[in-house]
């Protein structure tokens, strides 16, 4: 018991809240009634000297959590609920941010960061945009307070112990300092290493949404509004490509981990990250619109505070509990709504009274756009990408609606869309083309002069590659047995020449030598996801589906589709083109490559710990002799599934995996899936015999054999070899004095024979028996007892229900485009920001795009 | 008119017909009565039904029909909605895992004939979120 560490911890948590109060005061001390660079120098090192204590206080604050978690202290209610003595320590690490609190600190954590680098990096704008960063962290660090003020208990405190969380457990009465053995572990579907990386890169990407929005409010407060674009741009690009990297991760997870069947599942969780995205990407076209062509300047200010807001309406939404049935993966609801809301509804209004206050200031452009101006056609882009975003926004919050009518009395029983993937799909299909069209268009026509010869000249060569691209796939799929909606035509064709076109311009500009365009990069690796989804999703077939022939007559007599198969084990069933067998259930064990056959090992009481039945060897390396013991992870059980191409006759192996996870309500399923350059094979288990449950034996039916004997087991046979003195076993623990014989028989069935070594034993003239089974067969021998005076020899056999799984599978054509387009887009991303870092850059494209006419930066105009 | 302008009735257009297809697209929570009215209708739109198993003495689900030797894609149980009563529904999948568990079902789905079609199935299981229990903690003591 070690409630030291938990004080500090709770300690560092109240210094870290009044830290940033005195941060955020004495910045905005520092910064009030005076213009920008001119701060007042007392307040501002007493507000830096506060920020650095806040910084401080959260380093420790980590610190403490992870050494509670790290050092298994179960005295604390976060380790115990989040992590247990086998998590292997990678995962220990995902447990700190399990948990709705630790989550929260990571987000302070790289607010903190952010914070630091704001100073080192932007100190003419230091105080103005720290008094915002302060502010931001003092209602964040409040969701962790954990302290009752008036009888209202303000956030909730990663610290708080076991005693002080379940006060209703008897244990205390008797035993108040109890500290349980094992904590009830991390949820297993986050022991992956994506888990590890995603949300670090997504909260991240929260964080940095905080660095534009706090440059927006620092100009419209000190009236200095239009330099902060130029340092807020670089934040937002790499907030763009941070965030874009955690959503994908994101989905990348849920296809490797969930079942069901794809990598995006428009669920609230997800939706309320994407969002904010959309905007995010929008906003940064309005600032480089101001940046390089002095327009656009009220939708950057619109869209950067936008975007904040809505990060902040995504935490309130998967946070507060407001989302209830309609998602599968909220957190727990903390009971911090109230809170959120308060915090959600001061960032708001303040963001929009100070917006509005200084709306009719902001500069705008006198020019009006014309279809020649690249700057509409960039413009109309960030509007689609809202659009788009508005869409999920409207629908996603049905749940949110629900409850506020609820609260003002009024029931209302609106549920989402039956068939949401439809309902999202409809749009966002068009936003797709509409990105892929402009983006191709405007990148095109940024870098030249636009008449409209230049025009038909430079977009000629895309369209007609773009429409002969189309019509070939159109082709292709037809010849293919498929069809094709004139959405998806259309969809090909914006997404083909949004490729072209991009890559058009990133071709020539490096002929012309300017350098590599970001933009163009990012551009082209969006248009290449477009793609990779629309084939991917668009065609994802079930290949597992009607497979079995048979027709039934149940209530209806029309064609159902049948998406699931039905495999017994080492049986082969034929399965779109595939030759499909399941050959049985493996264990991962720790060290050793790939799976282990659970028929290999002898469970142990604990759970953890197996026997090994038979060397374990791989490639010729023995892992483990015999006898030993082996380090096993029983909560996944792998599915052992071989693939045979029927006319090729390759073949492969697929272990999609059940793991026992109560958390999420039982057994849960896991895809395994199988690359290859052109499409995935996506496999995973519908249905399986509980691996949690005993097996139901038959009553054994009794024989009396001598050696040599053959006896029939239900569709197999076993011949009786001979009986000979029981070696050290697995599992049998002899000891000195024990009388142990084991016989040796070999059950022949269908594929292959099994060795199977039924134990008798006498110990202290007790007689006991330890049955074996042939696992595959599902047959069970029990020796019973022994005549030696007539040489005979009694055996039990059981059987049991032969395994079975019931499998659904997939094909994923085309999805690594959409894997490698982000890439792009990240490493476009990526460019973007060195370019903008790097100094020598003219902050203007005169130079770059020399063809521009003259005069054509308009100088910014106050009006009104 | 200037093009701003039209600009603008633009995307206020388009922001409308999304709120309309949103709300074309919304289904409702309603009970089995209300299911089969709409149904009697000729209206095949899904709705949203959330229910609860009836059980036994012992706590185990009656009627539920899966067998997977003769049809692993057909899974029949029955289902009480809030408002007590009892429909027969049908889910042309296998039975999901832990369905015997559950505490609370909402499936989505519409009537078709004397059974609801469900093509989903949301279940709710007593353990979901927060950990409660602490298993052993009333018997050691150390």
């Amino acid at each position: 018991m070690n409630l030291l560490i938990g004080q500090i911890g709770h300690l560092s948590v109240i210094v870290a809240f009044a830290a940033a109060l005195v941060a955020a005061y004495s910045y905005f001390q520092a910064s009030r009634g005076r213009a920008l660079g001119q701060e007042d120098a007392s307040w501002l090192r007493l507000g830096r000297g506060a920020f650095f204590v806040h910084g401080a206080a959260i380093v420790s604050v980590v610190v403490c959590l992870f050494n509670i978690i790290h050092a298994h202290r179960y005295e604390y209610y976060y380790a115990w609920s989040h992590s247990s003595n086998h998590l292997p320590v990678q995962y220990m690490i995902s447990c700190f941010w399990e948990g709705q609190e630790g989550s929260f600190l990571l987000w302070i954590f790289w607010q903190v960061v952010l914070g630091f680098c704001i100073m080192k990096f932007n100190r003419k704008w230091e105080a103005p945009v720290m008094a915002v960063f302060s502010g931001v962290q003092l209602f964040l660090v409040s969701m962790i307070l954990g302290v009752v003020l008036g009888g209202v208990r303000l956030g909730s405190s990663p610290f708080i112990l076991l005693r002080e969380f379940l006060t209703d457990l008897p244990v205390w009465k008797m035993n108040p300092n109890f500290v349980p053995k094992d904590g009830t572990g991390l949820n297993a579907l986050l022991q992956n290493y994506w888990m590890v990386i995603h949300p670090p890169t997504l909260f991240l990407g929260f964080a940095l949404t905080l660095v534009p929005f706090a440059f927006a409010i620092a100009a419209l407060w000190k009236k200095e509004l239009t330099a902060w674009v130029k340092p807020a741009l670089p934040w937002t690009l790499i907030g763009g490509g941070v965030l874009g990297v955690g959503v994908v991760m994101g989905a990348y997870w849920a296809y490797e981990t969930l079942n069901f069947g794809g990598y995006w599942n428009w669920d609230p969780v997800e939706n309320a990250v994407y969002i904010p995205w959309l905007v995010l990407v929008a906003s940064l076209h309005g600032l480089v619109l101001w940046q390089k062509r002095r327009t656009g300047l009220r939708t950057a200010f619109a869209l950067v505070v936008a975007t904040f807001v809505l990060i902040l309406y995504a935490t309130f939404l998967t946070r507060s509990g407001v989302l209830g049935n309609a998602s599968v993966h909220s957190f727990t609801d903390l009971g911090l709504s109230g809170q959120l809301f308060i915090y959600l509804a001061a960032f708001t209004v303040l963001a929009v009274a100070l917006l509005v206050w200084r709306w009719k200031e902001i500069p705008i452009s006198q020019k009006e756009l014309t279809a020649y101006n690249p700057e509409l056609w960039v413009f109309v882009g960030a509007t689609v990408l809202c659009l788009g975003a508005f869409q999920v926004l409207f629908t996603t919050s049905i749940p949110v609606y629900n409850s506020f009518m609820g609260l003002i009395g009024i029931k209302t029983n609106v549920a989402l869309p039956a068939d949401q993937i439809a309902h999202y799909s409809k749009l966002q299909l068009w936003m797709g083309v509409g990105v892929a069209l402009l983006s191709g268009v405007a990148q095109i026509m940024w870098w030249q002069r636009n008449t409209k010869e230049t025009l038909v000249n430079s977009l000629t060569a895309p369209t007609l590659l773009a429409l002969l691209g189309t019509a070939l796939v159109v082709l292709l799929v037809r010849y293919n047995g498929l069809s094709i909606s004139p959405a998806y035509v259309v969809l090909t064709l914006a997404g083909l020449f949004g490729v072209l076109a991009n890559f058009g311009t990133i071709f020539t500009l490096l002929r012309r030598g300017v350098r590599l365009s970001g933009g163009a990069v990012a551009h082209l690796g969006i248009a290449l996801m477009l793609l990779g989804i629309l084939a991917s999703a668009g065609y994802s077939n079930i290949i597992s589906r009607n497979v079995s022939g048979l027709l039934y007559s149940r209530e209806f007599t029309e064609d159902l589709n049948r998406d699931n198969v039905l495999l017994w084990r080492n049986e082969t069933a034929p399965m779109h083109g595939y030759q499909l067998t399941y050959t049985g259930q493996y264990f991962e064990v720790p060290g050793v490559p790939g799976y282990v056959d659970k028929q290999f090992l002898y469970r142990t009481d604990d759970d953890y710990k197996a026997l090994a039945r038979a060397p374990i060897t791989v490639d010729g390396k023995v892992y483990y002799k015999t006898g030993d013991t082996v380090n096993i992870l029983p909560e996944n059980t792998y599915y052992r599934i071989n693939y045979k191409d029927q006319k090729s006759g390759e073949q492969f192996t697929l272990y999609p995996r059940a793991q026992v996870n109560e958390e999420m309500g039982g057994l849960l399923a896991s895809p395994a899936i199988k690359k290859f350059w052109g499409h995935d094979i996506y496999t995973h288990i519908s249905s399986v015999l509980d691996p949690r449950k005993e097996k139901p034996w038959s009553e054994p039916k009794m024989s009396v054999l001598s050696v040599g004997d053959t006896i029939f087991l239900n569709d197999y046979f076993a011949v009786f070899r001979a009986v000979e003195a029981a070696h050290e076993t697995a599992g049998l623990n002899l000891q000195k004095g024990d009388l142990a014989l084991q016989a040796d028989m070999i059950v022949y069935g269908e594929k292959r024979q099994y060795h199977v070594h039924p134990v008798f034993v006498v110990r202290n003239r007790m007689v006991g028996s330890l049955p074996d089974e042939a696992e595959d067969l599902g047959v069970r021998i029990t020796f019973n007892s022994v005549d030696p005076a007539k040489g005979k020899f009694t055996f039990g056999v059981s059987t049991t229900q032969k395994d079975y799984v019931i499998l659904k599978a997939m094909e994923k054509p085309f999805i690594n485009l959409l894997w490698s387009g982000t890439l792009l887009m990240a490493l476009g991303f990526g460019l973007s920001v060195r370019q903008r870092g790097s100094k020598g850059v003219p902050a203007d494209t005169s130079a770059e795009a020399p063809a521009e006419p003259s005069g054509r930066v308009i100088r910014p105009q106050p009006v009104g | 008119m200037k093009k701003s302008h039209l600009f603008v009735l633009a995307i206020i257009a388009v922001a409308a017909a999304i709120i309309l297809s949103t709300t074309a697209d919304a289904s409702v929570y309603v009970g089995f009565g209300e299911a089969r009215a709409r149904a009697a209708e000729g209206n095949t739109t899904k709705v949203h039904v959330v229910g609860k198993l009836p059980r036994d003495a012992q706590k185990r689900p009656l009627g539920l029909e899966y067998d997977p030797m003769t049809d692993p894609n057909y899974f029949a149980f029955t289902l009480v909605d809030t408002t007590h009563l009892a429909q027969r529904v049908v889910y042309n999948n296998p039975k999901p895992q832990d369905f015997d568990a559950s505490e609370q079902v909402v499936i989505t789905g519409c009537m078709k004939g004397d059974v609801f079609m469900a093509d989903n199935i949301l279940l709710k299981c007593p353990s979901k979120y927060v950990k409660k229990d602490l298993k052993g903690a009333t018997a050691s003591v150390n």
